[in-house]
């Protein structure tokens, strides 16, 4: 196991890449701890998938390295990297038993028998399949094959991470929910550093510890499930994460307030001059709604989703949604939009401005 | 329910039927009938029974042609089986070079069989061929007509060179729809070059070359032409397969009873193989259903 270094790593696809805009992957500095549980979050062609096989050794960047523990693994071929992967679609070797499937690794290594036989015991017990070890592979489940392919990964001591590469993609719902525990209690009781790409916010919400969320080829925030909720970074963070997204409306920021197409807004904190295009976001489990005062919305609908209700709403054609609890009562008069000045969030040009970094940015 | 009962629709099949009766169904009773009666021409008919089929089942002559014709199948599937796996296995993945491969491998089964056969007789010719000359000059004694060990290399050699391409090219559809990620995986386990071709390669390709199997075992079953246009079956008999023999007792010696009785059993052969054929492959499906 292994602290996993990205440094000044980019990747384009392109042999001689023009511009920033030619990388599938800009340029990134992260380090990811050992025995860390991350979920690499984005939609669609957002680079994550580039990043995994960086890591896995299956793809060279084009620029930066790649550091397990100290030792550099830029060129290093995927054999030497010790890493274990598990792919969207199960890969199991057909012809095989279940046991043999388990027990390849250690062969191709030139395990001794004992050792092998001891190991892939262990193993089975860990992901719940002593009972069908001796079953060929093929006749399995895909829920079960997946179980093999983490299976075949873990039986080596000296893996350095178990790679995720949206492995749910092909089970069954209710299997699922079953299989994530099951990983999260993998990791919680033998510590490996599990890397988990995906594109379902709730996969990557419950699964790890920390998630990396990309955006367009870049690392828009890495941070716990509850920094990406309270405080997202980008303006992306903020609409894929949350059911519904965050509410972001075009605003003018001078001071502790903001306007809205004339309607003023209060801020907890007081900003300098922003430039570029600013933007007022705000979760819409902190909009209230009300008779007066806020902002004057256009009630559209409201959804009933059990636990709660959403309300969707406009301002001069901006989506404005808000979180209605429980029991809370609400009448069709009730057309102003209040916002709870200490969960907004200034964004400009994108971006997270926090009142001192605004300020350090007016300066410079 | 008031259905009205019409079943004239059935009429509609009529045309095929009587087509068919014209293309297969008359002919093949015209077999039938040859091979259970004895006829001196003029349409004239005595029964016999199944005396030619009698005949033919005790006969040396067709033991002999039924042998060769086995070895020569399990000859040519034994070289064009590995061959063409070891062929596709080489050839690239993708790119420009990819599609000028297929075409280049492509090419021997766009040749007509007697061509095919023509290029071989001269190319073994000791007089002009480049192969038989070549050898000729290097003082080699190299005869498709007068030694039979020769004239099967030739025979083998030509089948070789004119179907391979069909296991390549089946074979190389097969490995095409391996998924990258079992290639990935393969190279995590650290399996060897070995071990992915046993383990991840031949399971893949079980489907498409079980075709190739069967597909050139009916083909090498029933070749014709080739040897015919080379060998002529010869020397003496040495290459006188099943086709070969029914053809010469048919039309050579006129024997239309015991070539007629040969016929049905040959078809009878093929039937069979088609059958195993249909249910493997059916099974294979059913298999994979339930992955």
């Amino acid at each position: 196991m292994a602290r996993i270094t990205l440094s000044n790593l980019a990747h384009s696809y392109f042999p001689y890449p023009r511009g920033e805009q030619d990388f599938a992957l800009k340029t990134m500095d992260h380090v990811w701890d050992d025995g860390g549980a991350y979920a690499l979050l984005g939609s669609s062609g957002c680079g994550k998938t580039t990043l995994l096989n960086i890591i896995s050794g299956l793809r060279r960047p084009s620029q930066g390295r790649v550091l397990f523990g100290d030792t550099d693994v830029t060129n290093a071929p995927t054999a030497e990297r010790n890493i274990a992967q598990v792919f969207q679609f199960p890969v199991v070797y057909d012809t095989m038993t279940v046991r043999q499937n388990l027990a390849f690794p250690l062969r191709n290594r030139g395990m001794d028998s004992a050792y092998i036989k001891a190991r892939v015991d262990h193993i089975a017990r860990m992901i719940g399949m002593e009972a069908t070890l001796d079953r060929a592979a093929r006749g399995l489940t895909a829920d079960a094959k997946q179980k093999i392919s983490l299976g075949r990964g873990m039986v080596r001591e000296d893996v350095n991470a178990i790679l995720f590469d949206e492995p749910l993609t092909v089970i069954d719902p209710q299997m699922k929910w079953e299989l994530r525990t099951q990983l999260k209690s993998l990791h919680r009781e033998f510590g490996h550093t599990m890397i988990y790409v995906t594109h379902d916010q709730t996969e990557a919400l419950t699964f790890a510890d920390k998630v990396v969320v990309m955006y367009d080829g870049r690392v828009v925030q890495m941070g716990t499930p509850e920094e990406l909720f309270e405080a997202p970074a980008h303006t992306f963070v903020g609409y894929f994460i949350g059911s519904p997204g965050m509410n972001l409306l075009d605003a003018e920021v001078s001071g502790r307030e903001a306007r809205i197409g004339g309607h003023r807004i209060p801020l907890a904190a007081a900003y300098p001059q922003l430039s570029g295009r600013v933007q007022l976001g705000i979760r819409p489990e902190f909009v209230t709604l009300g008779t007066s005062g806020g902002l004057p919305v256009r009630i559209r609908r409201i959804e009933d989703v059990g636990r709660h209700r959403i309300v969707r709403a406009a301002f001069e054609g901006t989506e404005v949604n808000a979180v209605l609890p429980e029991g809370q009562p609400f009448s069709p008069d009730m057309t102003h939009a209040v916002f709870a000045p200490h969960a907004i969030g200034i964004f400009a040009d994108s971006w997270r401005m926090t009142p001192a970094a605004a300020l350090h940015r007016s300066i410079a | 329910m008031d259905k009205t009962q019409n079943n004239k629709a059935w009429f509609l099949v009529l045309p095929v039927l009587v087509l068919v009766a014209f293309s297969a169904v008359i002919p093949l009773m015209t077999v039938v009938n040859y091979s259970v009666n004895d006829t001196f021409g003029d349409n004239q008919f005595f029964w016999a029974g199944f005396e030619w089929f009698e005949e033919v089942l005790h006969s040396e002559r067709m033991h002999a042609a039924l042998w060769r014709q086995l070895l020569f199948s399990a000859i040519i599937l034994a070289i064009e089986v590995p061959l063409g796996i070891a062929v596709a296995l080489t050839m690239p993945k993708r790119g420009i070079w990819a599609s000028t491969c297929l075409v280049l491998v492509a090419l021997p089964l766009l040749i007509p069989f007697n061509v095919v056969g023509t290029i071989w007789q001269v190319f073994a010719r000791i007089d002009i061929g480049l192969m038989g000359a070549t050898l000729a000059a290097l003082g080699i004694d190299f005869n498709i007509g007068q030694s039979s060990l020769d004239a099967w290399i030739i025979v083998v050699g030509m089948d070789v060179w004119h179907w391979t391409s069909l296991v390549v090219l089946l074979s190389y559809a097969g490995l095409q729809s391996i998924p990258e990620a079992y290639y990935q995986a393969g190279r995590i386990d650290q399996a060897s070059r070995w071990a992915v071709f046993r383990y991840i390669e031949l399971p893949k390709m079980k489907g498409v070359l079980l075709i190739a199997v069967l597909l050139r075992f009916m083909d090498s079953f029933m070749i014709y032409t080739e040897p015919f246009v080379v060998t002529g079956g010869g020397p003496g008999s040495a290459t006188t397969f099943l086709s070969i023999d029914l053809v010469k007792m048919a039309i050579g010696q006129f024997d239309l009873g015991p070539a007629a009785a040969f016929s049905i059993m040959y078809f009878l052969v093929i039937l069979l193989v088609s059958w195993v054929f249909y249910t493997v492959m059916t099974n294979l499906d059913k298999e994979e259903e339930f992955e």
